[in-house]
């Protein structure tokens, strides 16, 4: 329920039409960031949720449309990205430099 | 009770890996977390498959939760010092449900599994078994509990704490966003809850902030020290993080968990709810 549902894969099951769906990878040095940490923060720079990115650098919120932050958090660095999402499929990727 | 007493740090943590007398425990929903490594003989609780009931929704009864921690190897005596992903989240909840039973000496390790990773500290992948124990917990302490019918009565009265984010108080999402947002029940928040998302007591790397900033956040969103204080979410495990911080880290008085939470209270008939 309230724990970290695995990250990436497919959007099986997913309904497109009602979700927001914000995803993508984390990157770093030309490769994928597995076991960083994403936030993903509101239009006030507060708090929505986090999870930790799948071997592959994979993340994926459920969201609303509007505004918002993702943040990642890892021990090579940090790295963010604003977007506007809108109902379906958002895409991202955030480097950490 | 303070800080010291129910918080203890990674660097401590390290040191005292093995020693007699505690026990780690990792208390994640994600049970992967923990197969993928964790501390050097840290033993497991799966927030939902062990500590749950399977049936009702519920927590254990006394004698499941007695068999649950005496087939873990823990004992009374022992000093149980709990981490977990999410920030804590279920690691906090699992502290509250030890109080519940009684369970005597009790701590958290600040920042949980986040902290210990930005750290890059070591992980173990062995299995580890501790020898079966005769645990024997204490009836329910119900007075760090709270039922719906109190948060009903407690609308106007006692603080009401809405640990969630913004955007759930306000009920453009139901659901922390890492879920898909398909829920049966209302969105809203239970009339004259204040919002105090719980991340708000939180660092970036998972510690508790500083009791100084923690007195200066509940002061300035109006939390009134003369009242009472039920906190919830939407199923207990963030609610529990502030419980804790309230509770254990403040000292604040008659502090209780709803972890019926939203969940429960967006589904009753009837009951008041604000947008």
């Amino acid at each position: 329920m309230c724990g970290a549902p695995k990250q990436g894969g497919a959007l099986a099951g997913i309904d497109l039409n009602t979700q927001t769906v914000i995803q993508g990878q984390v990157w770093h040095d030309g490769a994928p960031v597995a076991g960083a940490y994403v936030r993903l923060l509101d239009g006030t720079d507060e708090f929505t949720a986090e999870v930790v990115t799948s071997p592959e650098g994979e993340f994926r919120f459920f969201a609303a449309p509007g505004t918002w932050k993702v943040r990642s958090l890892a021990p090579v660095g940090k790295g963010e990205r604003v977007l506007d999402a809108e109902v379906g499929l958002n895409e991202t990727t955030i480097v950490i430099d | 009770m303070s800080r010291n007493d129910v918080l203890v740090t990674v660097d401590w943590v390290q040191d005292n890996l093995g020693t007699p007398g505690l026990v780690f425990v990792e208390v994640d929903e994600d049970t992967s977390a923990y197969d993928g490594g964790h501390l050097e003989g840290a033993v497991k609780l799966d927030w939902k498959q062990d500590l749950q009931d399977p049936l009702r929704r519920d927590y254990l009864d006394k004698t499941a939760f007695e068999a649950l921690l005496s087939s873990r190897g823990i004992g009374n005596d022992d000093t149980v010092v709990l981490y977990g992903g999410n920030n804590n989240w279920f690691a906090a909840y699992a502290y509250w449900y030890f109080k519940i039973y009684g369970h005597r000496d009790v701590k958290l390790m600040d920042g949980g599994r986040k902290k210990w990773e930005l750290d890059g500290r070591p992980l173990s992948k062995d299995a580890v078994a501790r020898p079966a124990t005769q645990y024997v917990a204490s009836e329910p302490d119900l007075s760090i509990r709270a039922f719906r019918d109190e948060v009903v009565a407690a609308i106007g009265s006692k603080n009401l704490v809405d640990v969630r984010s913004p955007d759930e108080f306000s009920g453009k999402i139901l659901a922390p966003a890492h879920l898909p947002q398909e829920q049966s029940q209302r969105a809203g928040h239970v009339p004259t809850a204040i919002n105090i998302p719980w991340s708000k007591a939180a660092n970036e790397d998972g510690t508790f902030k500083s009791d100084e900033q923690l007195a200066a956040l509940y002061g300035e969103q109006g939390f009134d020290d003369s009242r009472e204080t039920i906190a919830y979410c939407r199923i207990g495990e963030r609610s529990s993080h502030t419980w804790f911080v309230l509770s254990e880290l403040l000292g604040k008085k008659n502090v209780k968990n709803y972890d019926g939470s939203w969940v429960e209270y967006g589904s009753l008939v009837g009951v008041p709810i604000e947008k």
